[in-house]
C-alpha cells in the first residue's frame, strides 16, 4: 500500500483535472459559515440552541464541544437543514441556507455521522458514490471516484467491493469519510466521527482528518464532547454549555489558559496546566549526547544511546563497566521521543526516559541530542512569566 | 396418489386455477400493502387506526368474507373475484404491518445519513429505505403466500375452482384418494412457492447474510 504522501499526491494531481479528469474540483473556494443569532426551540418548548453567535472561518477545523444535549448536534445539523431554526439566520459563504432546497444545499455540504451510518445494503464504493451519483454523475466516472477516495482514507481497493457489515468500527469510519468526501463539497459537517472507535484507532483517524484538512483546505465543522479531541483538532474550539449557550470560542491555548467562567474551566479538566504545555513552543536547549552503534566496540562511561545505520534511536545502554561489544540483548528501552515542537512533548520525553534524557529527533527520525527535564520546567517558568499559563 | 396419474390434464388444470387465485391477491396486496405500510411507520395515528383494523379483518373467516364479498361489491355468486376481494383483504392486512415493523426498523442513523447526503423522499424510499425493509417485508410475503394457498380451497364452497374442488368432490363421491390429491396440490405448491421467494429474497439482498 502506498504511504500517505504517495497518495494525497495522486490525489493531487488528479484534482488540477490530471489523469482522468473527472473531478469537479472546489479549486480553493473557501466558505465560511455564520450563525447569526440562531435559536431553536423544539415543539416541547426544549430550547437546544440559545441565540448563537459564530462564524466558522473558511479552511479551518472548528470544534463544537459541550457536555450531551447541550445542542452540537442541533447547531451542526442547522448548516444543512436536516433541522431549521425557530429564528436567526445561518449564512454559508453569505447566502442565507434557507433559500437553498435542502437536496440541492446537502448535497454541497458533506456530512459524517456518529457511526458512520452506512448504506448496510450497498458495498462500500456503492457507498462512497453516493453523492456523486445523486448529483447526476454517470455511473463509471462515480466509481472511479469512490475508488481514489478508497485509497485516500488509507483502505486497500479489495475493501471496496465489501459490505459494511464486514469492516471494523474504525475502517467504517473511513468509509464514512470518504462518502463525505466523494462529491469535494467545500464544507464538511462531522457529528462525533470518532467516538465508537478505541483510543488508538481514534487517534489514527484524528491525524489522518488533520492531515486531509492540511492537503484539501475543507471548512470543518466537528462535533465531539471529549475535550482531549476538541483540542488536538481544532484550531477554534466553541465549547457549549447545557441549554444551548454558547460559553466560549477560542483557539485552545486560549481555552486552556484562560477560560471564560468557571463551567469552561471546569470542563477543560483539572490538568489543564499540563494539556497548555501542548500549545506553548518555548525554546528548550538540546544537548549532546554520546551515542554508539550497534556492534561497536565502545568504553561505556555514562548513559549511552545506541542508535541504527540512519541515526535512529534504539535503546540506552548503561551500567557496563569498561569496554564492551554493543549488543541487541543489553539495550534498554527508551521513552517517548521529542520532534522538537511542543513543551508537552519535551516534558513527556525527559520523564519517561530511563535516562531522564528525553531523545529529541527530527523530520527523518534521526536523533539531535537530548533535553532534560529541568530545562523543560524552567521554560515553562518563563511562558508562565510571560502570561501564556494557566494561572 | 392414482387419482393424480390418472387424471392428469384435471389435476393440472386444477393446479393452474389454484395458484392463479392464490397469486393474484398475494401479488395485488403486497402492492397496496406499501403505500399502506409506509403511511403507518410514519404516522402514530394511521398506526392507531389501521392495525386494530387489520386484527379485526383477521378474525373474520374466509368463508363469510367470500359468501359476504358478491354482496358487497355486487359481482355474480361464481366471479373469481369473490375469492381474489377476500383473499387481498387478508393479504393486505398480514403485509401492512409487516411493511410497517420491517420500515420502521430501519436504522435511524442511515436515515440521517441518507437525508444528509441529499436524497429526495421518493428516492429515499425507493433506494435506501424499502430495499433494507426487504427482508422482514419478504418474510411476511412467505406468510401471505403460503396462508393464501390453503384459502384458496374454501373457494369451492361457493362453486369455485383449484384444489377445493378436487375435496368436495372426493367428499361426495366418497373419493379419498381424490381428496388425498388435492392435499398433496396444496401442500406441494405451498411448499414451491414458499421455498421460491426464499431464493428471491436471497438474490435480492445478499448483504443481509455477511459479517455476523
Ligand atoms: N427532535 C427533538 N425534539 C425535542 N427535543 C430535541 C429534539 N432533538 C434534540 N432535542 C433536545 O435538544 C437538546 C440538544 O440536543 P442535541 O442533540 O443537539 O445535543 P448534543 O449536544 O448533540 O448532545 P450529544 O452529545 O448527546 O449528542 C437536548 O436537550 C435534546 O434532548
Ligand atoms: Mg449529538
Amino acid at each position: 500500500m502506498p504511504g500517505y504522501a504517495e497518495r494525497v499526491k495522486v490525489f493531487g494531481i488528479y484534482i488540477q483535472g490530471g489523469p482522468i479528469g473527472v473531478v469537479v474540483t472546489t479549486g480553493g473556494i473557501r466558505r465560511v459559515i455564520e450563525f447569526r443569532a440562531v435559536t431553536k426551540r423544539f415543539e416541547d418548548g426544549t430550547i437546544a440552541v440559545d441565540e448563537l453567535d459564530l462564524t466558522v472561518e473558511a479552511g479551518t477545523i472548528t470544534v463544537f464541544v459541550g457536555p450531551s444535549g447541550c445542542g452540537k448536534t442541533t447547531s451542526l445539523r442547522m448548516v444543512n437543514r436536516m433541522i431549521d431554526p425557530t429564528s436567526g439566520t445561518i449564512l454559508v459563504d453569505g447566502k442565507d441556507v434557507l433559500t437553498v432546497d435542502p437536496p440541492t444545499l446537502r448535497r454541497g455540504i458533506g456530512y459524517v455521522i456518529q457511526q458512520a451510518g452506512l448504506f448496510p445494503h450497498r458495498t462500500v464504493l456503492d457507498n462512497i458514490a453516493t453523492v456523486p451519483l445523486l448529483s447526476g454523475w454517470d455511473k463509471r466516472k462515480a466509481r472511479t471516484r469512490a475508488a481514489e477516495l478508497l485509497e485516500i482514507v488509507g483502505l486497500d481497493a479489495n475493501f471496496g467491493k465489501r459490505y459494511p457489515a464486514q469492516l471494523s468500527g474504525g475502517q467504517q469510519q473511513r468509509v464514512g469519510v470518504a462518502r463525505a468526501l466523494a462529491a469535494d463539497p467545500p464544507v464538511l459537517l462531522m457529528d462525533e466521527p470518532f467516538s465508537a472507535v478505541d483510543p488508538v484507532v481514534r487517534e489514527d483517524l484524528q491525524n489522518e482528518l488533520l492531515r486531509l484538512q492540511a492537503e484539501f483546505d475543507k471548512t470543518i465543522v466537528f462535533v465531539t464532547h471529549d475535550i482531549d479531541e476538541a483540542l488536538k483538532l481544532g484550531e477554534r474550539v466553541a465549547v457549549f454549555q447545557t441549554g444551548g449557550h454558547l460559553a466560549q470560542y477560542a483557539k485552545p491555548a486560549e481555552l486552556l489558559s484562560a477560560p471564560a467562567n468557571d463551567f469552561v474551566a471546569s470542563f477543560v479538566g483539572r490538568d489543564r496546566g499540563y494539556r497548555t504545555l501542548t500549545f506553548l513552543h518555548a525554546d528548550v536547549p538540546v544537548h549532546p549526547v554520546t551515542t554508539a552503534k550497534l556492534g561497536e566496540r565502545v568504553t561505556i562511561t555514562d548513559w549511552t544511546l545506541v542508535v541504527d545505520e540512519e541515526n535512529r534511536p534504539k535503546g540506552w545502554l548503561s551500567g557496563v563497566d569498561g569496554e564492551v561489544e554493543v549488543a541487541e540483548k543489553d539495550l534498554i528501552s527508551g521513552g517517548s521521543l521529542y520532534d522538537g515542537t511542543t513543551l508537552r512533548g519535551a516534558l513527556d520525553a525527559a520523564l519517561s526516559s530511563p535516562s531522564a534524557l528525553g531523545v529529541v529527533v527530527d523530520g527523518a527520525g534521526a536523533v539531535t541530542g537530548v533535553v532534560h527535564a529541568g530545562d523543560v520546567i524552567q521554560a515553562l517558568a518563563k511562558a508562565r512569566a510571560a502570561g501564556e499559563v494557566p494561572k | 396418489m392414482t387419482w393424480i396419474f390418472e387424471n392428469w390434464e384435471r389435476f393440472w388444470e386444477v393446479t393452474a386455477v389454484h395458484l392463479r387465485l392464490s397469486v393474484v391477491p398475494v401479488l395485488i396486496g403486497f402492492v397496496l400493502a406499501i403505500p399502506i405500510g409506509w403511511w403507518a411507520s410514519r404516522s402514530q395515528t394511521a398506526r392507531a387506526i389501521l392495525f386494530p383494523f387489520a386484527n379485526v379483518l383477521f378474525t373474520i373467516p374466509s368463508i363469510a368474507l367470500i359468501v359476504i364479498t358478491p354482496v358487497l361489491i355486487g359481482v355474480k355468486i361464481l366471479d373469481e373475484i369473490n375469492v381474489i376481494v377476500p383473499l387481498v383483504v387478508y393479504t393486505v392486512a398480514l403485509m401492512v404491518r409487516a411493511v410497517a415493523d420491517a420500515l420502521a426498523a430501519v436504522p435511524g442513523n442511515v436515515v440521517a445519513a441518507a437525508n444528509a447526503m441529499g436524497f429526495r423522499p421518493l428516492r429515499r424510499f425507493l433506494t435506501v429505505d424499502f430495499p433494507l425493509a426487504l427482508p422482514v417485508t419478504i418474510a411476511g410475503l412467505r406468510v401471505a403466500t403460503v396462508s393464501n394457498i390453503s384459502m384458496v380451497s374454501v373457494g369451492a364452497l361457493v362453486g369455485l375452482g383449484g384444489y377445493g374442488q378436487l375435496f368436495t368432490e372426493g367428499y361426495q363421491t366418497d373419493n379419498t384418494d381424490k381428496v388425498l390429491a388435492g392435499l398433496i396440490g396444496t401442500v406441494v405448491l405451498a411448499l414451491l412457492a414458499d421455498g421460491l421467494l426464499l431464493l428471491v429474497g436471497r438474490l435480492l439482498t445478499p448483504w443481509a447474510r455477511v459479517g455476523r
